[in-house]
């Protein structure tokens, strides 16, 4: 399936530059050009923009992650230019495959705002472009006809989930990027940051406690009013089951909230509506990770090219161009004037939710999780066991990889 | 044929076996029992992103002064065996639990193993089953049909298995064409990938569907070489037309049932394709899918090498004890051809 959604957004993405008004580019680009990258439609915007400069071919993949490391690391690098997040940052980052670009930015980066500037010890080494959390979306007319308050907490999302599950107006209340492996492991990582602020004493995994009970038997009585295959349901797919009207709330990626009022793959356009990730104790933080994601540049590419990705980049993140898409994503830009479909993220970040604690501890962790809460779910494992599991398989993969 | 002669017409095959199949598998052997690590160093290091700055000390990885990353293998003995057997584990658990399986399949490699076999077993009489039926039917079938029903009896076999499992499950995922029509002439709502049991069905069942095709084409070639003398004698002898089968066409295509179910054994016990295909991975484990999960590059760029070596060397392990049998049957064979 994830194939055939790059396949799908490879062959989205070439519509979306036939059709977009071929802006001419003012700053023609002649060194010939690549990036990786992810395939949504913040990306689309960013490298349909970069093509219009000519010599440059974007590659947009959701499974990036997988070979973006392997990519930069030859030499020469095969992509110039990368797109990556919070998290994937941290790959390329320690393996040290990107440059500082602080050179760069002091020669053309002059749009650029300070809190776009993603530094490591005082050097620039991304530039972010957009926030993405996970948040509350709702049908509107649904809780308008059933009378029920946009809910704040986990605890009112449940109760709600119950009127709409009784009135049967949409196949099931909820739905959730539930997907055995990554997904669901950020599924008990936003869950478990409503409840506590971290996941490790020092070296050491700390999830085994109430904390961890806690945020196991919320994230079961959420798959109660779920479809019942949210084992395999994804974001592209709960995506789906909004615009073709089969679920009433979801907490999704700010980066899919375009796609609500898309009329062309959407039944219910103007009726989705966003707000705040619930939280998990009244007055509490949200329970959701803030991310970002952004544009890197490769090391191992002459300065030369560096410097004409760059430039070309800058094209991409040109506020002139993000503010005509504001509804794509949250932008990080002075042109960034909040579209309704980014109001979630907004009230996400206000509400204090917290950054999602990129390291290589933590994608070891969130490995694990993707993998031993499936048990959980299905019944198969208390919530004893597969918490004392975690704990168990993190020091091992850690003790592998030499992080303890 | 004289030694020389023998040693030049083999040494092209031996040399491959040497770079493409003793090499690799000395090199897996190995690693199985290293650790490979990056060398890492604890750093202090402030970083700034859209939502502030912090201070975080850090283990990173030391860069030499190419800058990549500097890699060691440490040699941990049966570390990686021990992580993915958990025979303590296993241990505790058959003391507090007794022999219950669900129990035992709380550990991993237990769970992969449990599927890998049922896999392997079930599915395998079934393949035999109807392919033998198939090979019968179509021999029977006049002339001027044999082609095209052989041509769409291959299709399942000539598609590749990732493809075809996603169909099927397409078929049968949430709103799929199949599910809604159950759901319709039943009434009742139906989510196949909601159960590991039923996944685990609807698995089988694609196996079968893809592999029947390769049992059906090797039978029905090896019924075109049973001797139609015989098959007349017998049924002027009065033998009726399962005694034929039983005793004339089942004999003389044994070699084949035996090749069939050989290969099908060492086919069918590295299940993977299927678990990737039906995003089976929250209910189902085989072992090498296992493999593949621990090579799966994490968010940090790592993957899991040492643990990845010990279950490929245990998953070849597994297929050469269920080959044994087989195997010690075609040996024996040819003994007696010798003879």
């Amino acid at each position: 399936m994830k194939k055939l959604f790059i396949l799908f957004s490879v062959i989205a993405s070439f519509a979306l530059i036939g059709f977009s008004s071929a802006k001419a580019c003012e700053n023609k680009n002649d060194v010939p050009l690549t990036s990786l990258s992810a395939g949504f439609d913040a990306w689309k915007v960013v490298t349909s923009a970069m093509e219009e400069c000519g010599n440059f071919t974007p590659t947009l993949d959701q499974d990036y992650k997988d070979k973006i490391v392997a990519a930069l690391d030859s030499n020469p690098s095969q992509y110039a230019l990368a797109g990556v997040s919070a998290s994937t940052n941290v790959s390329v980052l320690d393996a040290g495959l990107t440059r500082p670009l602080d050179d760069l930015i002091a020669k053309h980066g002059g749009a650029l705002q300070d809190n776009q500037k993603v530094t490591i010890n005082g050097q620039v080494m991304a530039i972010a472009m957009m926030t993405n959390a996970q948040h509350l979306f709702y049908r509107e007319d649904i809780l308008n006809d059933l009378g029920i308050d946009v809910p704040t907490t986990y605890d009112e999302v449940i109760k709600a989930a119950k009127i709409i599950q009784n009135a049967g107006v949409v196949d099931y209340p909820l739905g959730g990027t539930f997907a055995a492996g990554w997904n669901l492991g950020e599924e008990f990582i936003n869950m478990y940051l409503g409840y506590a602020d971290t996941f490790f004493d020092e070296n050491m995994p700390a999830v085994n406690n109430a904390n961890g009970y806690e945020t196991l038997k919320m994230l079961k009585k959420l798959t109660e009013y779920m479809d019942p295959e949210y084992l395999t349901s994804d974001s592209t797919y709960v995506q789906q089951q909004f615009q073709q009207g089969k679920i009433a709330m979801a907490n999704l990626w700010a980066s899919r909230a375009g796609a609500m009022d898309n009329a062309e793959e959407s039944s219910v356009v103007g009726l989705v509506k966003f707000a705040s990730a619930p939280t998990t104790i009244r007055g509490g933080k949200p329970a959701s990770t803030l991310w970002w994601d952004g544009v890197v540049i490769a090391k191992n590419i002459s300065d030369e090219e560096a410097e004409a990705a760059f430039k070309l980049a800058m094209v991409g993140l040109d506020p002139s161009n993000l503010g005509e898409s504001p509804e794509a994503a949250p932008w990080i830009s002075s042109a960034f004037d909040p579209a309704p479909s980014n109001i979630g993220a907004v009230m996400t970040a206000k509400g204090g939710a917290a950054p999602y604690p990129a390291s290589a501890k933590m994608s070891t962790l969130h490995g694990v999780l993707g993998n031993t809460l499936p048990d959980y779910l299905t019944g198969a494992a208390t919530a004893k066991a597969t918490l004392e599991k975690i704990e168990a398989d993190y020091i091992t993969a850690a003790t592998e990889k030499g992080l303890l | 044929m004289n030694k020389k002669t023998f040693l030049i017409f083999t040494m092209p095959s031996f040399i491959m076996m040497v770079f493409f199949i003793a090499i690799p598998l000395f090199l897996v052997f190995f690693q199985s029992f290293h650790f490979k690590q990056d060398i890492l160093e604890i750093v202090e290091r402030e970083k700034c992103d859209p939502f502030g700055c912090k201070t975080e000390i850090l283990k990173v990885p030391v860069l030499d002064e190419k800058g990549n990353r500097s890699k060691i293998n440490i040699w941990v003995g049966w570390e990686n065996y021990k992580n993915i057997l958990k025979f303590v584990d296993l241990n505790s658990i058959i003391q507090n639990n007794g022999y219950s399986w669900s129990a035992i399949q709380s550990i991993d490699f237990y769970k992969a193993l449990r599927f890998t076999l049922t896999f392997t077993f079930i599915t395998l009489p079934f393949v035999l089953i109807f392919g033998l039926c198939l090979a019968l039917c179509v021999n029977n079938l006049v002339n001027r049909l044999k082609g095209p029903v052989i041509f769409i009896t291959l299709l399942p076999f000539i598609i590749t298995p990732v493809i075809g499992s996603l169909s099927i499950k397409w078929l049968f995922i949430g709103d799929g064409i199949i599910t809604s029509f159950l759901e319709y002439i039943l009434e009742k709502d139906i989510s196949v990938f909601a159960k590991a049991w039923s996944i685990e069905l609807l698995v089988l069942f694609y196996k079968i569907w893809h592999t029947t095709p390769f049992a059906f084409v090797i039978f029905y070639a090896a019924l075109q070489t049973v001797d139609k003398d015989r098959i007349e004698a017998a049924f002027v002898d009065g033998a009726n037309r399962f005694q034929r089968l039983r005793y004339i066409v089942i004999p003389h295509i044994m070699p084949l049932i035996v090749f069939v179910t050989l290969i099908h054994l060492m086919d069918a016990y590295r299940v993977f394709d299927e678990i990737v295909g039906f995003s089976a991975e929250g209910f189902l484990n085989s072992l090498q899918w296992m493999t593949y999960d621990f090579l799966r590059l994490d968010d940090s760029g790592s993957r899991y090498i040492g643990r990845a070596s010990a279950t490929s060397m245990l998953t070849m392990i597994g297929i050469v004890i269920i080959l044994i049998p087989v195997l010690r049957r075609v040996f024996k064979e040819q003994k007696e051809k010798r003879n």
